[in-house]
Parts: structure tokens; C-alpha cells; sequence
């Protein structure tokens, strides 16, 4: 009993990492009808820029702090240089995001070596609770709580705000958005910047327990693309329960039968594409 | 005349070529046939229908896989194993279309790579069929009983695969100017026009997707009697973005555009890395600067300036 409780709660919490990665897919999508191919890079870049803040100040804090701003200033870099010119070729940005998926994993190899690294755990988070005859580590009950967190705040974010609004104003209506006055191409730079963040934030709160390697954008971008062909684009809901469906999976998967992760995943993509093309809450 | 004049210089080429040029080139040149049959399998789908697969390697790989585990497992039948391949590369397409063929734009994008992603996952991790990342080693060219030369010798493999681009390339050129070719350039401009004249465009992309995976397999069959190896890169998205990056570096719906891609990247790929580690790296500026700069590729430069050209010519004789 207490392995099915221990293992259902280890896959929530990869879940939870795997909202924060598919959330900014998502948003990015609804606004901008492109896909970053390059969220799994901010991932992996997320967490080695944090290692090496890490290893010079000792502080998780100042990790998670200087991981999420250089990688959020990246994707609006990325966006604003590059992106920005194809406005209207959605093909084209999300080849020019492939681009970048070559350029910055290289990179990143090139600068952090191809060692696998883990971050380690925060010590104010360290020890576990017993459930059952298993422990279960604390870490892992906060990383679930900061991800419904960030998904509740996301979720006001997006519905109670004003920069919220602006978001949903250009997702529903561009043209209409821009006749109002909203200044569209700041609106795209910070979400693109947003998403960006998300993801390497997910990589780093994730840190202690994936760590990075190479490889591991790839492996991360299929997932959360399981997500978001489940769920449905341009969705935060449909983001989130995505990736509870995809987390619990692929977490069994691990344990039981291996082999067959990816295909069981898929196969599960491939049943609800066969009933609905655009996943359960997509909007194209 | 023209046109057999090029066709007449190409012929000398070839006859000429592989004889003068050192064993080196003539491996690579071989390299750079069997990636353009591949690109321009790739092609079909993103010049002639706008469906930018990122998923192309499933099918090349399938096809090289199944070469590698019956020819090391069974028996290495080249008139069994290489028909075989591409087969299964057809009944691989024939599935995956199903899925794909439903989604278009970002979603087409993500399941296409996803799909093959799966591929490569199996090929990953199932160690007792694929030998996972180590790959299958020691894959034979074949024997093929009328021919007088053994396969094994670079010149006459070059001339092997060449004979298979040549039909490759002759047959996609006549299905691109068939009218099932012109139907399905009607379906890239307007799906719902041709639904409305009465086209079945669902039946058309389909079989047009699994010609187009049915070529890849060609391709993937060719290259693993070439490496005499398979490994899980054959069905990466490395694979596939390199194909994509040939077709859009030459220029999409041209069938000869995306050749001239594949002759550009497989050279580039051999200096650089003569030199350099970091053939990612580079080949991650190119995509960047393909299409910042050229978005109809090598060949629509050529043919733009081709057509100024031309209208200067007008001009002067107006």
C-alpha cells in the first residue's frame, strides 16, 4: 500500500515540474501560435547556471534567483533578436527555435561539460517523513507545494490581473488587442521572457533530484510535448492536468515496466489525438 | 536543350568522377546521394504539402534497423532484407499518418517529432533487440548475384547507390508533375477549395505521406549497408532536423534544391569537423541564418537573380 502512496506522490512531484515547463509552452503558444522548441534548453540551462551559482555562494536562494533571471533574459533576447522578425511566419520562429535548441545545448556542453551534475538539496528541506514502512522525502512534498502555488498564481495571474488580461486580450484578439492600444511586441518579449523563466525555474526546484545532463532538453521537450498534445495548447488547465496524467505515467512506467515509458505515453497521446485533434482543452 | 545538356555534363560527371577523385571524396560523395534521396523524400512533405515534419528520421531509421537485426540475426538476403526494409518503413508511415495527417501547424510539428522520438526511445532502451546506445555493429553490404563487382569496394557502392537515387529521383519527379502531384500542390494552397471540387485530400496526403516515409526508408536502407552500422542516431531528431535543414537550406518544393542542400551540408559537416568538435553548435548558426537570411533557400537565390537577370535583358530590349 504505502509503495503506491510513495510512488504516486514521487509522480506528482515530477508532474509539478513538468507544469512549470509546459505552462510557459503554453502561454506562449496561446499568445504568440508558436512553440519554443527551446523551453527544455532553458530547462537544462536553468540548472547548470544555477550549479555554478551554487558552487560560488552556497545559497539556493541566490541560485534559483540568478538561474531564473539569466535565463529569462535569454528568451527575451532570443525573441526580441531573433523571433521578432517573423511575425507573421510562425514556421519560421519555431525553426529558428530549433536553431537555438542546436546552438544552446552545444553550448552548454561546451562551458559545463558533459558530466551529469545535481544540485544539492536546500538543508532547511533535508530529512523525510515515514509513510507507511517508506520515507518519503520533505524536499519533494515542498517542490509539489511550490508547484500548486505557482500554478494558483499563474492561474490569478492570468485571470485577475491587468498584465493577465492584456495576456488573454492578445491571445483572443491580436488585431483587435493592438487597435486598443496594447503594445503587442512588449507583450510577446515578456511572455516569451516568462516562459523562459518557468522553465528554468521547474529545472532548478527540480535540481536536487534530475539534475541536468546531456540530453536531458530533449528527453524534457518530448514530455512536455505529451503534455500539451494531451491537454491541449494554449491552456493552462489543460497544462495541468496534462501534466498530472503525464508525471503519474511516466513515473509508474519507471517502476514497472521500463521498456515501455515512451510508448505507453504516447499511446495515450495517440488515443486522445484519434478523438480530439487539438487535446482535451486545446484551442487552434 | 538545355535540360539534356545538364543531363549529358551530369552523366560525364559521374562516369568520370569517381575514378579521378581520391577514395575519401568518393565515400562522402556516396554520403551525399543517400542523404539527398532522404531529403528529398522529406521534400514531398514540406515543399509540396507545408508540413514541416520533424520526425522524418523514424522512417530512415526503421528501415536501417530492421537491415541491421535481419542481416545479423537471420541471414544478410540482400533481395529479402533491403524490400523488407523499406516495408516496414511504409507500414511505419501508413501508422504514423493516421495520427499526424489529424493535426496541422504546431501540432503536426510536435507529434511528427514526438512520434519519432518514441522510435528512438524503443531503440534506446529495448538492449535485447537493438543493442541500445551501443548500436549493431558489423552489418555486410550485400551480395548481389548478377552483378560482376563486389559492393565492398567504395567505387562500385557509390555507383549502387547511385543507380537507386537516380530512380529515387526520376520517380518523385514524375509523381510532383502527375496530376496526383498537382492535386496535392492544390491541397497545400487551399484544402478546403479541393475538399469542395470533390477531392477525397485526407485519402491524397496520406498516400502521400506514407511515398514520402517509403523514400526515407530507401534512404535509410542505403546508409546502413554504407556505415555497416546502426545506432539510435539513426532515428534521432538530429537526423531529422539535419534532413529539414538540407531541404530548406536548397530550397523547399524543388526536389533538386533539397540535393544541393544535402551536397552543402554533408561537405560543411566534413570540414568543420576536421577542425572542430562542435558540428551542433555550427549547425545550429546555419538554421539560425538559413532563415534569417534565405527563405527559399540556395536555389531561390539563384533563381532570383536568375530573373533579375532576366528582366534586366527585358528592359534592354524594350
Amino acid at each position: 500500500m504505502s509503495f503506491w502512496v510513495i510512488q504516486t506522490l514521487n509522480g506528482i512531484t515530477f508532474s509539478m515540474v513538468l507544469f512549470l515547463i509546459t505552462a510557459g509552452l503554453t502561454l506562449i503558444f496561446g499568445l504568440m501560435r508558436i512553440i519554443n522548441l527551446a523551453q527544455g534548453c532553458f530547462y537544462l540551462l536553468g540548472v547548470l547556471i544555477g550549479f555554478s551559482v551554487l558552487q560560488s555562494t552556497n545559497s539556493f536562494l541566490l541560485c534559483l534567483f540568478f538561474g531564473i533571471i539569466a535565463t529569462g533574459i535569454l528568451g527575451i533576447m532570443l525573441q526580441r533578436f531573433f523571433l521578432y522578425r517573423f511575425q507573421d511566419d510562425h514556421e519560421g520562429q519555431v525553426l529558428l527555435t530549433l536553431g537555438f535548441v542546436f546552438i544552446l545545448s552545444d553550448l552548454a556542453l561546451l562551458i559545463w561539460g558533459g558530466e551529469p551534475k545535481l544540485l544539492p538539496k536546500p538543508s532547511l528541506f533535508e530529512g523525510s517523513i515515514e509513510i507507511g514502512s517508506n520515507f518519503f522525502a520533505i524536499y519533494r512534498l515542498v517542490m509539489i507545494l511550490i508547484g500548486v502555488l505557482i500554478a494558483l498564481g499563474l492561474w490569478l495571474f492570468i485571470g485577475r490581473t491587468r498584465m493577465g488580461a492584456l495576456i488573454r486580450a492578445g491571445a483572443d484578439d491580436i488585431e483587435m488587442a493592438r487597435g486598443l492600444g496594447i503594445s503587442i511586441p512588449i507583450l510577446f518579449t515578456g511572455v516569451f521572457g516568462l516562459g523562459a523563466a518557468l522553465s528554468s525555474f521547474g529545472g532548478i526546484i527540480a535540481g536536487p533530484l534530475i539534475g541536468a545532463h546531456p540530453g536531458l532538453e530533449w528527453d524534457i521537450l518530448l514530455l512536455s510535448m505529451a503534455v500539451v498534445l494531451i491537454g491541449g495548447l494554449g491552456s493552462l488547465k489543460g497544462a495541468f492536468l496534462g501534466s498530472l496524467l503525464v508525471g503519474l505515467v511516466d513515473n509508474f512506467c519507471k517502476v514497472l515496466i521500463p521498456e515501455l515509458g515512451l510508448f505507453v505515453i504516447f499511446g495515450a497521446v495517440a488515443i486522445v489525438l484519434a478523438f480530439k485533434p487539438t487535446g482535451l482543452f486545446g484551442r487552434l | 536543350m538545355r535540360r539534356w545538356i545538364g543531363i549529358i555534363i551530369l552523366i560525364l560527371l559521374f562516369g568520370i568522377l569517381p575514378h579521378v577523385l581520391s577514395r575519401y571524396y568518393v565515400i562522402l560523395l556516396t554520403k551525399i546521394l543517400i542523404f539527398a534521396i532522404f531529403a528529398m523524400s522529406l521534400d514531398l512533405l514540406v515543399g509540396y504539402l507545408k508540413l514541416p515534419s520533424l520526425g522524418h528520421g523514424a522512417f530512415f531509421g526503421i528501415a536501417s534497423y530492421f537491415i541491421g537485426i535481419f542481416s545479423t540475426r537471420v541471414g544478410n538476403s540482400f533481395w529479402l532484407n533491403f524490400p523488407l526494409a523499406i516495408a516496414m518503413a511504409v507500414v511505419v508511415a501508413a501508422v504514423f499518418g493516421l495520427l499526424v495527417l489529424r493535426t496541422r501547424g504546431a501540432y503536426f510539428f510536435m507529434i511528427s517529432l514526438a512520434l519519432s522520438q518514441m522510435l528512438w526511445g524503443i531503440a534506446f532502451s529495448w538492449r535485447f533487440l537493438t543493442r541500445g546506445d551501443d548500436g549493431i555493429p558489423g552489418i555486410s553490404r550485400p551480395v548481389i548475384g548478377f552483378l560482376p563487382w563486389s559492393l565492398q569496394d567504395p567505387i562500385c557502392y557509390l555507383y549502387f547507390v547511385l543507380f537507386f537515387f537516380m530512380v529515387a529521383f526520376i520517380l518523385m519527379y514524375i509523381l510532383v508533375q502527375s496530376p496526383f502531384g498537382h492535386t496535392i500542390l492544390g491541397i497545400r494552397e487551399s484544402e478546403l477549395r479541393m475538399r469542395t471540387l470533390g477531392y477525397n485530400t485526407w485519402l491524397h496526403k496520406y498516400i502521400w505521406f506514407i511515398i514520402s516515409g517509403l523514400f526515407a526508408g530507401l534512404a535509410g536502407g542505403l546508409s546502413v549497408y554504407f556505415n555497416g552500422f546502426v545506432s539510435p542516431t539513426s532515428l534521432s531528431v538530429a537526423i531529422s532536423a539535419d534532413a529539414l535543414l538540407m531541404v530548406l537550406l536548397g530550397g523547399a518544393g524543388t526536389l533538386i534544391g533539397p540535393v544541393i542542400g544535402a551536397g552543402s551540408l554533408v561537405l560543411l559537416e566534413n570540414i568543420v569537423s576536421a577542425y572542430t568538435g562542435r558540428w551542433l553548435l555550427v549547425l545550429g548558426i546555419i538554421f539560425v541564418l538559413v532563415r534569417m537570411t534565405t527563405p527559399y533557400g540556395i536555389l531561390g537565390l539563384v533563381n532570383r537573380s536568375g530573373s533579375k537577370e532576366q528582366r534586366r535583358h527585358e528592359g534592354i530590349g524594350g
